[in-house]
């Protein structure tokens, strides 16, 4: 039997190619669980669809004209959509213990040699995508459904957006996804209060002028805020991306990503010292 | 030639005064219990050393800790010379576990949950689809039924993918956590009988942690026991029974502890079970 060199260090480049190998093995895997859960997947879909037309019917009980009805309906309709968009992202990326843990795989994929940010951007593009098809099917039906007329949207514009602004809230996913490894018991439910908080400051079914005033403030921090305005108005108005919305999405980005991977770090860590990185927690 | 020489020579793992506590909360009060109080020893390269232990020993804890599962709170442990609290990452690539549960995702099938392990270690497609059935052929794992959900399988059938995915990695060091328990004895000797071919096989030093004295003696090279978190003694199975003058290594256990191996647990002992 030939001796493995243990003392072999691997190039940048190998190492490259094992942490890409690594991202694609997160999506991969997450794909074969879509597929073995694919009914439960459906009626989930069917559940956000009809808790979105209990949102969007709303508009029909105000008593305005059909103009200002199918505006109001649209917009009610996109923050539904990005409801569930969001609550997909931060669902899958919070999961990233919590399913582990669940299944009793934590401690093998925590012991593999791939890096940890690897591992969560992994998580966050799978849920990007898997996040995306779901939200254009709820919107699809829900416009069928109900009838709204629209007249110019741009979706190619809104897609784009919703992909800028993933990238925030995967990092705000990041710093969630640490609740379930510190703390086993409430640490998913906590995920999801953090979700909740992120979209009532942000406007999800109302403009942002009607919060107090100090909620407003924490409007400008909150990624939501700028992909919820900058979708209405590519739905509604079919515009283009605007800079407004854009640029301050970037900075969110740039911070809360290495902010989301330093998060994690630290709870890993703590975890680690206290022994919670197991099956049972 | 010289720096190849000398890691050879160099201790697979060498663990020095290692030490881990948990707190545990009952009511208002909390509890220190240390798992593992000191402990030292090494393996050598291609060696199969088992530890002994009742539930709640440290066995699991120590296995941990050279997973990169565990931070410990103070002593040094190295793999091949590395650090596995400084150097992680390296460590991990030459290590690899089968536990007492097989820990899947019940759902995926066998060859989609070697996949994914796999990728965690830079193995791609291409070099998947040649390798998964080879391995599952080797620890004796029929082909046909690959493609079914791992909670379709029984135990030993789970087993034999939990020891597929630990070798698809080809660790250099391979900690098999109480790896037959709960199998039916011809289970339990098909997955005996794999761990001796893994020896005569592979370049793999073996850590094997267990309750079962007769697996132990007949696996290991040496056999060491930790109770309470502390190794008693690891030395070769004739060695033991010679120094406490004994036949068996059940009687070496009571002679060294001077407690039954099925002796029932104290308070603490379950304090300790908990976590360790």
């Amino acid at each position: 039997m030939a001796a493995v060199d243990v003392t072999r260090r691997f190039t940048r480049r190998r190492v490259l190619r094992d942490e890409l190998i690594g991202l694609y093995g997160v999506v991969e895997r997450n794909v074969y669980l879509t597929k073995r859960y694919l009914l439960w997947d459906l009626a989930f879909l069917l559940w956000t669809v009809a808790n979105t037309l209990t949102i969007v019917f709303i508009a029909r009980g105000v008593g305005v004209g059909p103009a200002a009805r199918n505006e109001l309906e649209t917009k009610l309709l996109v923050g539904g959509v990005i409801w569930a968009f969001l609550g997909i992202i931060f669902e899958i990326v919070t999961e990233t213990v919590a399913w582990e843990r669940w299944e009793g795989t934590i401690e093998y994929t925590f012991m593999a040699p791939v890096s940890r940010p690897v591992h969560l951007i992994g998580m966050g593009v799978y849920a990007v995508i898997y996040g995306l098809v779901r939200a254009a099917l709820v919107f699809a039906a829900v416009v069928a459904f109900i009838g709204i007329h629209l007249a110019h949207p741009n979706y190619g514009a809104a897609v784009a957006l919703l992909g800028i602004a993933s990238v925030s809230f995967i990092g705000v996913g990041m710093m969630t996804a640490v609740l379930p490894l510190v703390s086993p018991e409430k640490g998913t439910q906590l995920g999801f209060v953090a979700q909740g908080l992120m979209l009532v400051v942000s406007g999800v079914y109302y403009p942002v002028s009607v919060l107090p005033g100090w909620m407003q403030w924490v409007a400008k921090i909150s990624p939501a805020t700028y992909a919820l305005r900058g979708n209405r108005e590519q739905i509604l108005h079919g515009s283009g991306l605007a800079w407004a919305d854009v640029w301050p999405l970037l900075v969110i980005g740039a911070f809360s990503i290495p902010i989301g991977l330093a998060v994690f770090k630290a709870g890993e860590r703590f975890a680690k010292k206290r022994g919670k990185l197991k099956r049972s927690g | 030639m010289v720096l190849r020489d000398a890691v050879l020579q160099q201790a697979a793992v060498s663990v020095r005064d290692l030490e881990k506590g948990f707190t545990r909360r009952k009511g208002l009060t909390r509890r220190r219990r240390a798992a593992l109080a000191g402990v030292s020893f090494e393996i050598a390269r291609g060696e199969c050393v088992a530890i002994l232990g009742q539930n709640g020993s440290g066995k699991s804890t120590l296995v941990r800790v050279l997973s990169t599962l565990l931070l410990a709170d103070g002593g040094q442990v190295r793999v091949f010379g590395n650090d596995v609290f400084k150097e992680a990452r390296t460590v991990r690539r030459l290590v690899n576990r089968v536990s007492v549960e097989a820990s899947f995702f019940k759902k995926m099938s066998a060859a989609e949950n070697l996949s994914y392990a796999a990728r965690f270690y830079g193995m791609g497609p291409r070099e998947t689809r040649e390798q998964i059935p080879r391995i599952l052929e080797r620890v004796g794992f029929p082909s046909s039924r690959r493609g079914e959900s791992m909670e379709s399988l029984s135990r030993g059938m789970q087993q034999k993918v939990a020891l597929a995915r630990a070798l698809l990695t080809s660790p250099v060091l391979l900690l098999l956590d109480e790896p037959t328990t709960g199998l039916d004895p011809r289970s339990k000797q098909e997955v005996q009988a794999f761990i001796r071919e893994i020896r005569a096989t592979n370049d793999s030093t073996i850590l094997l942690c267990t309750h079962d004295l007769q697996e132990a003696e007949q696996l290991a090279d040496r056999v060491g026991l930790l109770d309470r978190g502390e190794l008693l003694f690891l030395e070769p199975v004739e060695d033991v029974k010679r120094r406490y003058g004994v036949d068996t290594l059940e009687e070496a256990f009571f002679a060294a502890t001077g407690r039954s191996f099925e002796d029932e647990k104290t308070e603490d002992d379950e304090d300790r079970e908990v976590f360790a």
